[in-house]
């Protein structure tokens, strides 16, 4: 028995090292050994800069409204019953299955010029493509199922008793809300959080094709990435995926941290 | 076929489940290992069967020494106290599987299931799922998919647990009337000191990872080896070192040498038993059991003073 | 709702805006076949690789006890948190011109299959896990005390239990692969015919001002993606059939 755990053991340990730990070692130590300064300059430029900006912009946006959407979404489908709630569910789901560009095309045919809504915004002199509502746009929809499928299981397993105590103790709606569910679904929301503000970060087949990748204006980090490695501009390419590699592994350890447990409650 | 379990020791961590054990099961008997929780018992049966290695010891089943042998190779049934049924796979499934794994002929399976199915008052229910069948039909069915290949020794651990009161007693009597028919050596885990006196013809008393005595149900109840045992199987009464049982306890309406005053706090009938709670005048609470009749007689009332003595007494050094 | 719902209905207008024939004539444009083609096949193959060793890991982290195990536990999220375009460059640094390793399968079908290799990994291990996790283990002792050997044990009792979780994640691996671009468009090289992934067919069809061409491939994989949505709830309902008491 001791042989076969073992050799499970490294055969899961070693995948994980080449596959995954390997690369992403490899490429912290040649950017530190080799190019620390260059690829410091090139998180500076002017550009980049820039590219964080409309990056976090997205990302500021997007996390708060998908976290409110997420927890009402999931209220809505476990409490409530309604007529096409099934519908709504695939419709939550949908981002995880959907590719990036599909989605960034679907929003360029919405939003473009002779889009269904773009004639609107057109004549109202507001710019959705190839400007940063677009970039927020797409970020929002790629982003929508984490919250709610985090909490969703969550508020399922809690069950309604805490909040039919608290109705028959005179609660309020929005009381009952606030000083009793919000509070048993508190961790499962601060993780969907995480995992949202991940994708939102990462998000690059989207925000691609709607935002036209205008340097200093429309690039978002990762569109930057991309844009450095065409220029040959490695030590910038190197820079930015390294800052966003760090705030990967920063995200994987509060993963880690919050993870819900596995043993039940 | 004879089950021997010598000097066994096993922890888990800092806890010691199994101190220097030794059991001895003979042939064809149905054996009871007694005890209340973490007493050691399902660690005993548990090494027996294999499904736990012990620190120490070793384990024969005939004159076999089968102490390093997983529990594939040492040819035990064995029935869980939560069933461990198969769920994805029918009753009839369920009950072929240990004889499909050992590939054998699909009509002498087909037979086998049909007689076991029979055996356990399950017929009609081959095509069902475990999750279609009430707990009292799961445990039949686990008894029977443990009987299929033909097992020389039956283990069973703590079977009728999770069972409620009255199938739990349907279903002991029936242990005890397939015992009679099989004579496969086994050994039934409980806590139930009742169970264990009705169905079994030994007991093993464990508590604490250590065997307190092993005796018949007659010789357990009327000779306990210790205090332990005393108290744990049937009731007793504590009269300063002395130990009495309930139906040893005289009641009289007027004093004789011997007795001493009490009061009555409670009486109880439970049927053909009736339980007079009294405490005596020294304060030491005591418990008697009188028959209906004997009660009537002496028309007992909550608050009356009575006169009680034992008739007999056990002590232990 | 309205962010989701509506541009999907503008996309599938699109598709229809030449009528059904210039539809077709998009999808089966040779380089959209081709393209097609290399997606459905390589994130196939790299899905059930990773279902397979996926598989394997979760076994190791729920049945197995080792130091250091938190840490590998924290690791497979990795395809996760990291952006994919970083990925991407990570993957052309590792497995590239410059590589440590002496491979060299930048620009090839290899550093795609690598690139979704990379990206699906987390998935089955993530569905499996809890599953494993929730198993009675009554069950596998029972089978072992029936005769079973552990091979047979894991084939008939633990598989069979285990199995659905095993298919959603390797439904949803699917998916993401067939929809990847930010992984493989800087170590595919994006050849036409040769590297191009459907993602990227479509990118550049945009790019070209041929919107219907785009929108007949993205019609494609909608279509995949509503397929895998389907499949992963019909094996959420299929599960839960044994649970009804």
């Amino acid at each position: 028995m001791s042989v076969r755990r073992l050799g499970l053991r490294s055969v899961a340990v070693g995948y994980l090292a080449v596959i995954l730990v390997a690369p992403l070692g490899l490429v912290f130590y040649r950017t530190f050994v080799n190019s620390a300064s260059a690829a410091w300059e090139a998180l500076s430029d002017k550009d980049t800069r820039h590219a964080f900006q409309v990056t976090l912009l997205a990302v500021g946006i997007a996390v708060p409204l998908n976290t409110v959407f997420g927890v009402a979404a999931a209220l809505a489908i476990v409490r409530r019953k309604f007529p096409g709630k099934g519908l709504v569910n695939a419709f939550i789901d949908l981002p995880l299955a959907l590719s990036p560009v599909v989605v960034g095309f679907s929003l360029y045919l919405l939003y473009g010029r002779t889009g269904w809504f773009g004639t609107y915004f057109l004549r109202h002199g507001i710019q959705i493509l190839f400007a940063w509502p677009a970039i927020v746009l797409a970020t929002i929809f790629v982003s929508v199922p984490f919250v709610a499928r985090e909490v969703i299981p969550t508020l399922r397993e809690v069950g309604d008793e805490q909040e039919q105590a608290a109705r028959t103790l005179g609660a309020t709606g929005w009381q009952t809300f606030w000083r009793i569910t919000l509070p048993s679904i508190r961790w499962a929301v601060i993780y969907g959080v995480v995992l949202t503000t991940a994708r939102c970060l990462g998000e690059y087949g989207a925000v691609a094709v709607v935002s036209g990748s205008i340097q200093g204006k429309t690039e978002t980090a990762t569109l930057r990435v991309q844009e450095e490695y065409e220029n040959l501009n490695f030590a910038g390419a190197y820079g930015i995926s390294l800052a966003l590699a760090a705030i990967a592994i920063l995200v994987l350890i509060l993963m880690t941290a919050l993870r819900p447990r596995e043993t039940a409650h | 076929m004879s089950i021997s379990a010598r000097n066994v020791s096993k922890r888990f961590g800092d806890f010691v489940a199994l101190d220097d054990v030794s059991v001895e099961v003979a042939p064809g008997s149905l054996t009871a290992l007694l005890g209340p929780s973490g007493s050691g018992k399902s660690t005993l049966l548990r090494v027996i069967a294999g499904l736990e290695r012990p620190d120490s010891g070793s384990v024969f089943l005939g004159s076999e020494n089968v102490t390093g042998r997983p529990p594939q190779d040492r040819g035990v049934g064995f029935v869980f106290q939560h069933y461990a049924a198969f769920k994805h796979m029918t009753v009839h499934d369920n009950i072929a599987f240990g004889l499909s794994i050992r590939k054998r002929p699909k009509d002498e399976i087909e037979k086998r299931v049909a007689e076991l199915l029979e055996l356990v008052q399950l017929e009609g229910l081959a095509k069902r799922y475990p999750s279609q069948l009430s707990g009292g039909q799961r445990q039949r069915m686990g008894l029977a998919r443990a009987l299929a290949v033909d097992p020389e020794v039956l283990l069973l651990d703590e079977p009728f647990g999770a069972l409620d009161a009255r199938v739990r007693a349907e279903l002991r009597t029936w242990l005890r009337r397939l015992h009679d028919e099989t004579h496969t050596t086994t050994v039934i885990v409980t806590h139930d000191q009742e169970e264990a006196m009705e169905v079994a013809d030994e007991v093993v008393v464990m508590n604490r990872g250590r065997v307190e005595q092993v005796a018949g149900p007659r010789d357990l109840y009327d000779r306990p080896a210790n205090e332990f045992v005393m108290t744990f199987v049937g009731q007793a009464n504590r009269m300063g070192d002395a130990f009495v049982r309930p139906h040893d306890l005289e009641l009289t309406l007027e004093p004789n040498g011997a007795t001493r005053e009490a009061m009555i706090e409670r009486i109880l009938h439970l049927g053909f038993e009736v339980r007079v709670e009294l405490v005596r005048d020294d304060g030491v609470q005591l418990s008697v059991q009188l028959t209906r009749d004997e009660a009537e007689r002496l028309e007992l009332e909550r608050g009356q003073i009575v006169f009680v003595h034992p008739t007999h007494e056990t002590t232990f050094s | 709702m309205v962010i989701v719902a509506l541009p999907i209905a503008a996309l599938v207008w699109q598709s229809k805006h030449e009528g059904w024939a210039g539809f077709w004539d998009a999808v089966s444009g040779r380089e959209a076949v081709a393209a097609l083609k290399l997606t459905l096949v390589v994130a196939a193959l790299a899905a059930l690789t990773n279902a397979i060793l996926g598989t394997v890991v979760a076994w190791v982290l729920v049945r197995d006890e080792f130091r250091g195990k938190s840490v590998v536990n924290a690791i497979i999220d990795l395809p996760f948190a990291l952006p994919t375009i970083v990925a991407g460059l990570v993957l052309l640094t590792f497995y590239g011109p410059h590589s440590p390793v002496g491979i060299h399968a930048a620009f090839t079908q290899y550093a795609l299959f690598l690139a979704l290799l990379f990206v699906t990994l987390p998935f089955v291990v993530r569905t499996v896990q809890p599953v494993l996790h929730e198993l009675d283990r009554d069950m596998e002792e029972a089978a072992r005390s029936l005769g079973a050997g552990e091979l047979t044990v894991f084939r008939r009792i633990v598989l069979p239990s285990i199995l659905p979780g095993i298919l959603s994640g390797l439904t949803m691996a699917f998916a993401r692969a067939v929809g990847e671009i930010g992984a493989v468009v800087i170590i595919t090289g994006n050849i036409p015919y040769k590297t191009e992934v459907a993602s990227v067919f479509i990118f550049n069809r945009i790019e070209s001002n041929d919107p219907t061409g785009a929108a007949a491939l993205a019609v494609v994989l909608l279509t995949i993606s509503f397929g895998v949505l389907l499949a992963v709830g019909g094996i959420r309902r299929y599960t839960t059939r044994y649970e009804r008491p």
